[in-house]
């Protein structure tokens, strides 16, 4: 396994505000695998991904990498092994640094040279022309600032992309263009995906296998297939799958 | 359709700024009975500001003009401001997007909930407190004292957007323009809201503008489809043959979803011809 989560909980607060966000959640994604967390707001899907990148407390339970256990703070190795998207483009880029910047920072943290080519090339992968360098995240379209936000996960060359919601917050049409843009660089690059979404549709068509999250717990695991002929064994799947038809009078 | 509630006719919005003018509608003209009429597009393709021309809510710089606005029989561009407040939030209600932004910050729920209807009717303070209370659980708000009493920014995003919706039926419009009005809520509380809508426009016939840009649900909730491009309607077509769709503009961005089962490489991408921007493409 690439990355192993077994027995995750996430507990925030104390007492009376306590809330398990996660609870005793389990899945596994091989390497080059793509691996789908779908479910509704409050299901502790984007606290999983967090959670593998150290950016919310694991209560209980164990995340590994390569068979690596991971804890703590993470580490600079870390950061050059997973990255994550985050799910609104105009949140998550600093409204104030140029494109240029935005992706020579993880360069000049890790102390790689040649940072100019490397930048142009992280431009080049996305499908950006170079004359968007030194432009602001307000000069840009959301399917632009989602493609700088993709670069700025890849510029490290991680092994392991974490994607969360990365196209929510788009176009129908410009998801189509960023849902290619991922498929054509995990082919390229041996990428292993971990996407969350609320979108079944958008999880079929992405991942090979998916875990349907409810209130904190892993409800139903599937595979691409199983989604695909609507052989799912639990009814709350097979609610979602049946909103997910839109509005049936 | 039983006789149209509101006309329309080559209705354009302008943006004149010092450097540039920007047409944000650009002749638009539809009917609207009692029924749930959607329109879809992308961002910028113009439909949310259709609806609030509709409302006069278009600030300068933005200019609005058309040949025919009429609602129920009242001229809606000579009407003075004063006829207008009569009809806004009253006769026609507007869902907006964004609960953050649209609802008061400083006010509490409950008095943002009855304001309107103290403005358009009004009743003695525990009449309209009952009805607020009433229409919070009929949009499945589960502690509907709690949130009268709270402020905006201690509900959630789906919360906000229900407390809006409720906010907007209370009046009992006759028109309700509602813009993406479900867009933050999860698919299965989406459903719940729609299916009030629905109950509202069968029950009290009142009819709805369902500005949205989910096709998938527009083509299940409403009746008819108004499909706009850079300010143009571009294709109207009755809500269930959407899939039939003649122009390649609306057959794109139903081809580009990704659908469950359909196991493609790759999701064909819109391309645009800059000929769907003209009148007649």
């Amino acid at each position: 396994m690439k990355l192993a989560v077994e027995k995750l909980s996430v507990t925030f607060g104390q007492g009376r505000r306590r809330v398990e966000a996660v609870r005793c959640v389990s899945f596994g994604v091989e390497a080059k695998g793509s691996y789908g967390l779908v479910g509704e707001s409050g299901s502790g899907k984007s606290t999983v991904l967090r959670a593998v990148c150290g950016l919310a407390p694991v209560s209980t339970g164990r995340i590994e990498i390569d068979g690596k256990p991971v804890e703590g703070r993470r580490s600079l190795a870390f950061a050059r092994l997973v990255q994550m998207v985050f799910q609104d483009p105009y949140a998550s880029l600093h409204p104030r640094h140029t494109v240029d910047r935005t992706l020579s920072e993880p360069l000049a943290i890790h102390g790689l040279n040649d940072r100019h080519r490397r930048v142009e090339r992280a431009l080049a992968g996305v499908g950006l022309d170079l004359s968007f360098r030194f432009r602001f995240p307000h000069q840009l379209s959301g399917g632009q600032r989602q493609r700088v936000a993709v670069a700025r996960a890849l510029i490290l060359e991680p092994e392991i992309l974490l994607l969360d919601e990365p196209t929510s917050a788009l176009d129908a049409s410009v998801q189509a263009e960023v849902l290619n843009l991922l498929v054509r660089l995990r082919r390229e690059r041996n990428l292993t995906f971990v996407m969350v979404s609320h979108d079944l549709a958008v999880v079929n068509h992405m991942c090979e296998r998916l875990l349907v999250m409810q209130q904190g717990q892993g409800v139903e695991e599937l595979d691409r297939q199983a989604l695909g002929d609507r052989r799912v064994k639990t009814g709350y799947t097979r609610s979602l799958l049946k909103a997910s038809e839109g509005f049936l009078r | 359709m039983s006789g149209s509630l509101l006309e329309v006719e080559e209705l354009q919005v302008r943006f004149r700024t010092p450097t540039r003018t920007v047409e944000a509608v650009r002749g638009v003209s539809f009917s609207l009975g009692r029924e749930r009429l959607g329109i879809v597009g992308e961002s910028g393709s113009g439909k949310t500001v259709t609806g609030r021309a509709l409302l006069r809510l278009v600030r300068p710089p933005g200019q609005v003009t058309a040949r025919r606005m009429r609602f129920d029989g009242q001229d809606l561009l000579s009407l003075c401001e004063r006829g207008m407040r009569a009809i806004r939030g009253g006769r026609i209600s507007m869902v907006m997007q964004d609960p953050k932004f649209s609802l008061n910050p400083v006010m509490r729920i409950g008095r943002q909930l009855t304001e309107a209807m103290r403005v358009h009717g009004g009743g003695s303070r525990t009449a309209l407190r009952k009805r607020a209370l009433a229409m919070l659980e009929a949009v499945r708000i589960r502690d509907p004292e709690r949130v009268m009493r709270a402020y905006p920014h201690e509900l959630s995003g789906g919360m906000g957007q229900r407390v809006m919706i409720a906010m907007m039926l209370l009046p009992e419009p006759d028109l309700l323009i509602a813009d993406e009005p479900t867009s933050a809520l999860d698919v299965t509380v989406q459903l719940e809201v729609l299916r009030i809508l629905d109950g509202l426009v069968r029950s009290r016939g009142m009819g709805l503008i369902f500005v949205s840009h989910d096709l998938n649900l527009v083509a299940t909730f409403c009746d008819r489809v108004l499909v706009m491009y850079a300010g143009r309607v571009v294709e109207e077509i009755e809500a269930k043959r959407l899939a039939e769709a003649k122009h390649p503009y609306t057959q794109g961005l139903i081809d580009c979803l990704p659908k469950i089962g359909a196991q493609r490489d790759s999701l064909p991408t819109l391309r645009r011809d800059a000929r769907w921007r003209e009148a007649g493409a």
